[in-house]
C-alpha cells in the first residue's frame, strides 16, 4: 500500500479568482483517515488558508459534505482507503450546484430559504394545555415518519439531484423530505399549509424521479421516496376533491385524527 | 521600498463563484445516463401507442389495407425500429416497476412490506398479460 495519497482540491477566492482551480497536495496514507483527517492534515501542516465546513466528524452534522471524485459525499465518512486503487488520487471539490463562497465552502440561504418555506416544525390544530399530558404515539405512527426525520440537512442529495441544477426554484429533495416527515407525524395537521409549497411544479411535481437523492443520503432517508408517495397523496387528493368535494371540506375542517 | 499591496476587502457578501449546469450533465455518469433513457424510453411507448392505432386503422379499412401494412412492417429499416422500440419498451416497463417500492407504501399488520412483494406483482401481471397476448396470437 501506498506511503502518501495525491488530495487534488478545488481553490477558489474570490478576491483573488474568477474562478475555481485546482491545487494537488501529497499527504500521508494512514488506513484509518477518512477524507476529512486529510483536509485537516493539509490545514494544519501545508496551507493554512484551505477552508471547508465540518464539525462533529461522525456523520451527524451534515457539515462536511463535498464532492469526492465527482460523488456527493461527506467527508468525514468517506475513507481515503475506499480510493487507495484509483492511483491514490482523491479528487475533492464543493458540492455542485451550489454558489461557491471559498475553497469548499458553499452558500447555503437558498437551502435554507426553501426548508423554511415549507414549514418544518409541528403545526398542531389546536395547542393543548401541558395539563392534558404526553400526546402518545404508536410504533406504527412513529414508523410512518421516523426515516424521514433521519435528514441532517447535509444538502448531499441537492448535489445528486440534477432538476436542482436546472430548475434554481426547486424546493428540492431535502426539503420535500422534511416536510413529509411533518405531514406523516399523528401530532401534526399542518399538511394543508405545506400543501401550497408542494403541490406545485416547484415542488413535488419538478421532480423527475431521478433518484439520486436516496442514493446519496447518508442517513437512508429515501427523498426520492418521500416525494413519490407525496405524489400519490396529492394525485389521490385532486381525485377525491373532484369527486367529493364536500368530502373534502368535512376532511380539512376535520383536520387530522389524534392519537 | 515598494509597499506590499493592501488585501481586497470585499464588502458583504463576498463574491461567490456560480457554476453553471453543462447541456450534456447527463454525459459524465451512467446513472445520470440511465435516467434520460428511461426518460427517452416515453418516446419509444407513444411509438408503440401509434402503431397499434396504425394496425386498428388498417383493420377497419380492411383486408387489403391491412396486408400494404403488413408489408410495410416487413422493411428493414421498420423492423430495426420495431427492435429498438422493444428494446426501450422493455427497458421502460422494468426500470418503472423497479421504482414501484419507492412510491408504494403498503403496511401489513404494522409493518412495511419489503419491495420485492411490491414489484413482483408487476413481474406476475406482465407475464400473465403477455402469455394471454402470445396466446391470442399464436393459436
Amino acid at each position: 500500500m501506498a506511503d502518501n495519497i495525491i488530495l487534488e482540491i478545488a481553490r477558489y477566492s474570490p478576491e483573488r479568482d474568477s474562478a475555481p482551480t485546482f491545487q494537488t497536495f501529497e499527504v500521508p496514507f494512514r488506513k484509518e483517515w477518512v477524507v476529512l483527517d486529510a483536509l485537516n492534515y493539509v490545514k494544519d501542516k501545508m496551507d493554512g488558508s484551505l477552508t471547508y465546513r465540518w464539525s462533529c466528524r461522525m456523520g451527524i452534522c451534515g457539515s462536511c459534505g463535498m464532492m469526492v471524485n465527482g460523488e456527493p459525499k461527506l467527508s468525514c465518512a468517506t475513507f481515503l482507503s475506499s480510493y487507495a486503487g484509483n492511483g491514490n488520487k482523491v479528487r475533492v471539490e464543493p458540492l455542485r450546484y451550489f454558489p461557491i463562497v471559498r475553497d469548499l465552502v458553499t452558500e447555503l440561504s437558498d437551502f435554507l430559504g426553501k426548508l423554511k418555506k415549507v414549514k418544518p416544525w409541528l403545526i398542531p390544530k389546536q395547542e393543548l394545555p401541558l395539563s392534558a399530558g404526553e400526546f402518545l404515539q404508536t410504533p406504527e405512527q412513529l414508523e410512518d415518519y421516523k426515516q424521514f426525520s433521519m435528514c441532517i440537512n447535509c444538502t448531499l442529495c441537492y448535489s445528486a439531484c440534477p432538476v436542482v441544477g436546472l430548475d434554481p426554484t426547486f424546493v428540492g429533495p431535502a426539503a420535500i423530505a422534511l416536510a413529509q416527515r411533518y405531514n406523516k407525524d399523528s401530532r401534526d395537521q399542518g399538511a394543508e399549509e405545506r400543501r401550497v409549497i408542494l403541490a406545485h411544479p416547484e415542488g413535488i411535481w419538478g421532480c423527475t424521479f431521478v433518484g439520486e437523492c436516496t442514493r446519496v443520503c447518508p442517513k437512508h432517508v429515501d427523498p426520492a421516496g418521500a416525494i413519490q408517495q407525496y405524489k400519490v397523496d396529492a394525485a389521490l387528493e385532486w381525485v377525491k376533491g373532484l369527486l367529493m368535494p364536500w368530502g373534502q371540506r368535512k376532511s380539512k375542517e376535520g383536520g387530522r385524527a389524534a392519537a | 521600498m515598494q509597499q506590499p499591496k493592501p488585501p481586497i476587502y470585499t464588502e458583504y457578501h463576498p463574491r461567490w463563484y456560480r457554476p453553471r449546469v453543462s447541456v450534456y450533465w447527463w454525459l459524465g455518469q451512467w446513472r445520470y445516463m440511465k435516467f434520460i433513457l428511461r426518460e427517452l424510453s416515453s418516446v419509444f411507448v407513444a411509438v408503440v401507442v401509434a402503431m397499434i392505432l396504425l394496425q386498428l386503422r388498417a383493420l377497419r379499412s380492411g383486408p387489403e389495407a391491412y396486408a400494404r401494412l403488413q408489408h410495410w412492417l416487413q422493411i428493414p429499416v421498420v423492423i430495426a425500429l420495431s427492435v429498438i422500440t422493444l428494446f426501450f419498451v422493455v427497458f421502460h416497463a422494468i426500470t418503472w416497476f423497479n421504482l414501484t417500492p419507492r412510491a408504494m407504501v403498503i403496511r401489513w399488520r404494522g409493518k412495511r412490506l419489503p419491495d420485492f412483494l411490491l414489484t413482483a406483482p408487476n413481474y406476475a401481471a406482465w407475464i400473465v398479460v403477455s402469455g394471454a397476448v402470445a396466446w391470442l396470437v399464436l393459436r
